[in-house]
Order: structure tokens, then sequence, then C-alpha cells
């Protein structure tokens, strides 16, 4: 009568073969087999869109690092550009931008003429194939080296930012239908030009290095200056996370006496690690700028509001790893007579500095990739200038961040903008998974075993 | 076997070292330690034996003070050291743990060099002026934790990176590079093979020539073969405490009978 009872699985009898599965067996075995096919599928999803990811971000940015130039000989006219022929700088200066476009115009119909080809343009159209900023560069030039003036020299314009988005496959002739900026003919005419080897697509540094410029000219921006902005801060955040982050959790670790007060700093603590950003930049809008009066859109004001928010991190981080350190070492060292401060500066904070530092590493990294304080203190503005001077003026001079510039390209109409705003996240990328390889090593390669 | 009677001549002629009254240890509310009185004399190996939980390590961890490190832990009574009381406000537990040294349960090197382990206690006590008297420090606190002879060629080497039983002697050794005056061990040969055990028994037999050691031991054999005083501890009392031989062969109290003979504990 007990085989009524069971439904389907049989129990394993005296004398029954080990070679042959029960049926209970094998429903066990399925499931874990199941639940690992879970797990490599929850995995396999997860590297799919890591694998997405990259692809979409290098496929739409890498263009941000390669730009087009037109290579030109202009011949710097001494009737123009130094009318009364003394060279005076005050007198060249007189000689406005407008005042050099011809000279570029020139250059493009001599350059025509010694290529033979006849493009049906007029100079001013074949003009238009460079950036705007060409004339200015031009000029400036020229006030550098006066004494060039009367010579012909070569320049290395950069292109428009059509031309350089033709190059580029982004702008087509169906797509520049209604594009008063460019037209049909002036495409053609860049065709003849890269056969002539004039226009040519190279890395382009400047996106690097250089400072944003403005919607008219997507073509000349670049990251650098945002850079120093981003590193001037993680300067602020270092010198005061660390230290500030690094006595508090020892206080609280080592000295304090645990009591209920302890206890509510604690949990508040691991609160602010989940407060978003953006309340940490209204605070640090509140405090830093409309009280202290401290000045907007400045990296030291970025700085001070990164650091209220890279803290919590740090002290948690630096929390785990004190108390990892085991307890026998501070006895060992109470037990020859060392004070408490003794114990925890010779022995306990050596050991624990390698998560200390990880901690602190992946704090900055997190806060260099912040974007949404950065809004409410100004540091997210048009920032055309050059790249600060001295440590003062780079900490107090407005600047953007990068990721702050990344998010101003984003926001902006022209599509080559887009393309520059792919390009900034591999930089910043390129910096986190540096500070994160960064992180690991120091991890392995002080982490002691006992 | 000892001899008894010897040993008790060469005990009466010492001094009271260190001299507990009616101490009483709290933690929290849990009442660990009551009423212990105890004389432990100079220049002898006293053990404390019992049950697991019977607070003998935490009576050893009074005497220096060890205990403070511990929030809920509340000590009450006299401890004097030499006829001072050592939870008097005037005294710092620093400049005491200097003259009362302490070898752990577990041996717990720095993650440091081998000379530094050792020169670690004279360096924050300023006990050496310079270089050569601190290789002197290290040379004889090494020869006195009988280690000397296995590390002297690799005083660079990690600490850690020692047996189990060398690494205990060189906390041994780390404890008396201070120059203290009681040697207090709690358990020091739990974790170690019979041979490092052996050993380190040899050794505390070595070190009572100069100190007044105090070990707490799970081991009724070890307490019976190193120590020449043992007290019996049972649920926070001190039940008994006397000459070793005496509590190992005719002990007073029923309760010390039982345990030494394996009926509790």
């Amino acid at each position: 009568m007990t085989d009524i009872s069971q439904n389907g699985s049989t129990p394993r009898k005296h004398g029954e073969t080990l070679l042959k599965l029960t049926a209970r067996t094998k429903r066990r075995n399925a499931a874990e087999r199941r639940f690992q096919a879970y797990g490599i599928g929850a995995i396999a999803i997860g590297l799919l869109m890591l694998v997405i990811l990259v692809f979409n971000i290098v496929g739409n940015g890498m263009g941000a690092f390669t730009q087009t130039f037109v290579t030109l000989d202009v011949t710097l006219d001494a009737k123009k550009l130094d009318k009364k022929g003394n060279r005076d700088l005050d007198d060249i200066k007189k000689v406005s931008t407008f005042g050099y476009a011809p000279l570029i115009q020139k250059a493009f119909e001599a350059k025509v003429g010694a290529l033979g080809l006849d493009s049906g343009l007029k100079a001013k159209d074949m003009a238009g194939l460079l950036s705007k900023g060409a004339p200015a560069q031009l000029r400036d030039y020229v006030l550098a080296h006066p004494e060039t003036i009367g010579e012909t020299v070569t320049f290395r314009f950069l292109a428009n930012s059509r031309v350089d988005g033709y190059m580029k496959g982004r702008v087509t002739r169906d797509s520049i239908e209604n594009d008063k900026n460019i037209t049909a003919a002036q495409l053609d005419f860049t065709d003849q030009l890269v056969q002539a080897g004039v226009i040519e697509k190279t890395f382009n540094p400047a996106f690097i290095f250089g400072s944003d410029a403005s919607d008219q000219r997507p073509e000349a921006a670049g990251i650098g200056v945002s850079m120093v902005g981003s590193l001037f801060m993680m300067f602020v955040v270092l010198a005061l996370a660390l230290p500030i982050g690094v006595a508090a959790s020892i206080y609280l670790e080592e000295f304090a006496p645990k009591t209920w007060w302890t206890d509510v700093i604690e949990v508040n603590i691991s609160n602010l690690a989940a407060v978003p950003s953006i309340v940490f930049g209204i605070l640090g809008l509140a405090v830093f700028i409309n009280y202290m009066h401290l000045p907007m859109s400045a990296p030291l004001v970025g700085g001070l509001v990164l650091t209220l928010m890279t803290l919590p991190t740090i002290i948690i981080s630096t929390r785990a790893a004190l108390k990892a350190v085991p307890p026998s070492i501070r006895d060992a060292a109470l037990g020859v007579g060392a004070s408490k401060m003794q114990s925890v500066f010779h022995h306990v904070l050596p050991l624990a500095a390698p998560g200390i530092l990880t901690g602190t590493i992946i704090g900055l990294a997190q806060a260099l990739g912040e974007t949404a304080p950065l809004l409410l203190i100004g540091m997210v503005g048009f920032i055309a200038s050059n790249a600060p001077d001295s440590v003062a003026s780079g900490l107090l001079a407005p600047n953007s961040a990068m990721p702050a510039q990344i998010y101003e390209w984003a926001k902006r109409a022209d599509p080559a903008f887009y393309e520059r705003a792919w390009g900034g996240i591999i930089i910043l990328l390129v910096f986190l998974v540096t500070m994160n390889t960064l992180a690991v090593i120091l991890r392995r390669r002080f982490e002691r075993r006992w | 076997m000892y001899d008894l009677a010897k040993t008790e001549s060469a005990v009466e002629q010492k001094d009271t070292k260190i001299s507990a009254r009616n101490v009483q240890v709290y933690y929290g509310d849990s009442h660990a330690i009551k009423d212990v009185d105890v004389d432990i004399e100079d220049k002898t190996v006293t053990a404390f034996i019992g049950p697991s939980g019977c607070g003998k390590s935490t009576f050893l961890r009074c005497l220096n003070r060890m205990n403070d490190t511990i929030d809920i832990c509340r000590v009450k009574g006299d401890i004097l050291l030499d006829g001072e009381d050592i939870y008097d406000p005037k005294v710092d537990p620093v400049q005491l743990r200097a003259k009362v040294g302490m070898v752990f349960q577990k041996p717990n090197p720095f993650p440091k060099s081998i000379y530094d382990n050792i020169a670690y206690g004279p360096r924050i006590h300023g006990l050496a002026k310079n270089k050569a008297d601190l290789d002197e420090i290290v040379e004889k606190s090494l020869r006195r934790g009988a280690i000397w002879e296995e590390v002297k060629d690799r005083l660079d080497a990690p600490g850690t990176g020692l047996s189990g039983g060398q690494q205990q002697r060189l906390c041994i050794a780390r404890a008396v590079a201070t120059e203290p005056e009681v040697l207090l061990m709690d358990e020091p040969c739990s974790a170690l093979d019979p041979i490092a055990t052996a050993q380190v028994e040899e050794l505390i037999d070595e070190l009572r020539q100069n100190y007044s050691v105090v070990i707490v031991t799970h081991s009724m054999q070890q307490a019976a073969r190193v120590s020449q005083k043992t007290a019996f501890f049972h649920l926070g009392n001190l039940v008994e405490y006397g000459e070793t031989g005496q509590i190992f062969t005719n002990p007073v109290d029923p309760r010390t009978e039982s345990y030494i003979t394996g009926r509790i504990g």
C-alpha cells in the first residue's frame, strides 16, 4: 500500500543499483542545470550590452579624433595688412579678421589656378569650405609673426564642419538639400581638392587639448580646457576628502565610544552615500555661492561640492578597510605598550592603506563622472578661453568639467557636436577605466595576507 | 614530577609582585569576575586554570588593563603592582603595559620584519639611544625568546613568514624586549603543535628566572609542568589557589577535584 502514496518518485530501496539515477535525483540535477543556465544567460546579456555600448561609443565617437584640414599657401599681402609699411604692431592690429578673408580667397584662386581645376565657384564660395575661424587663425599668426608679412606661408586650415562631415560620411548630397551652409557644387569642389591632396583628414590633437568653440564652429571645439577644470576639481576633492574622510573613519572606528549617538552618525553617513548628487549641487549653490560668495562656475566650488559627495564613499570604504585589520594586531601593539594612536598609525593604518586607496580612487572616479551638481553651480557654461595659466586661476576662473562639457555638446543642434559628445565620452571613459585599473593594481600589489 | 619540598622552599622566599583584592569585573550587566583575591609572586610561574568562560582570561587581562579597550567592561577592587594601584587615575595604561608584557593566544607578529617586530617596543619607549643599542636589545630579546639561532640570518624577513611555534616565540621575545617585570600569557600554546608547545614551555621555565610569569592554560598537564603556583577559576570565582603540586595532588575544594579529574569543565 505504501507505493500508492508516492506520486511518481520512488525512494531508493536497499540493494538498488547506484548506476541508475532515480527520478528525484534527475529532477534535482535538472533544477541545478536550469539555475546555472539562468546565471550564464544573465551574464551573457550583461556582456552583450557592454559590447554594444563599447561598439556604439567607439563607432560614434572615434570621428571626433580626426578632423579635415585644408592646406593653402597664403600670401600675406603687405598692402592689405600693413598699409603704412612700418611694421608697427598697433597698426597691424587695426586690420580686423574681415580684412584677412580676401587673402584666403586669393589663396584659393591661386591654388585652383595652379592645379588647373575649374569648379565654377566664386572665390567666396570656395573659401566657404573653411571653418569660420580661418581668418582669425591667419590674423593670430600674423600678429605673432609680423616679420612674415609680404611672404607666402603654408597654412593648414580647419575645414567647415559640413565638409568634415562629408569626409566622415555624416553629410551627404541628400542631407544638404535644405542646408544653407553648403551646396552640392561645394561638395564637388571638395572631391576635386581631396584628389589633389589639398584636403585631407588627419588626427586632431586640438580635440583633446583645445577649448570649446561657438555653435558656429563645431570643427574647432575641444575638450582640453574642461579636462583641466576636471583635473583641478579632482585636486580639491583629493586634498579635502582623503584627509577628512580618513580622519573621520579612524575616529569613528577606533576611538569613538559605541553609543546611540555614534550609531546615528554611522547611519547618516551610510544614507549620505545614497543621496542624489543633485541634492549636493543645490547645497553647494546655497552654501558656497549664495552664502560664502565663492565665484560661480569655479572648479574650487565644484571640487567642494564633489568633496561632500565623495566623503561618504571614502568613509565607508576606509571603515571597511580598518575593520578588516585583525584585532590581534591592535592587541599586539597595545600589549607592548603602544598608545591607542600609535597602534592605529603604526600598525592598523598601514595595513588598511590599500583598501583606503582603492576606496579613494573609486570615489574620485565617481566624482569625475558626476554632472548633476555641476549644473547647479554653473560649471556648465560656454568656456572658449585658453587653459588656465596658474593654480589660482585654475581654481577660481570659470571653467567647465568633462561630463558637463559632454552634456553641453549633446544639447547643441549641430550633429557635428553630437559626434564630439561621443568623442568626449571616450576620453572620460579612458580616465575612468585607468583610475579603476589603478585601484585594482594597488589592491593586488599592496594587499597583505596574515 | 616536581620535587615538592624543593619547590615550596624556593617559593617561600619570594616577594609578592601583584596583589589583587576584592576584584570584580562586569561586562555590561553580567558579573564576570567575583571577589577575586590573589597574590602573584615574583620569579614564579603562576598558572590560571579552569573551564571555558570561567573568567581566567578576563582576570589576566585586568592585570595589564587590556580590558580598558572593551567599552562595556568595568573593573572594581584593587590590583597592586609592587604596592601601586594600577587602576589609579594617575596611572597611564601605556606605562603599565611596558612593565607588564603580554603574549596572546594566537601568535600575532606584526606584518613587518623580524627585527622590526622586536625593535618596535624599545623604539616607542625610547629604550635604545642608537642603532647599536637597538641591535643589542633585539639580539638579547631574541636569545631570551630562544629563537635567535633560528632567525639570526634573516632578521629582515617578515615575522609572519615563520612557523606557528617560531611566531609565538617571536611574540614572547617581543614582549620581553621592553624589559617588563611581569609577563602575562593567554593560552600561549593553544595554537601550537606538541613540539612547538614543548619549546615554549621550556622557554617559560627559563623566563621564570627574570620575570613573574602568569599563564592561562586549558591544559592541566601544562599547568602541572610549567607552574609553581596554580589558581583554579570556576564561574567567575577563584575557587582555589596554592602550590601547583598541592592543587593537583591534594585539592581542598571538591570543585577543584572534580575539574582536575575531568568530571566538570
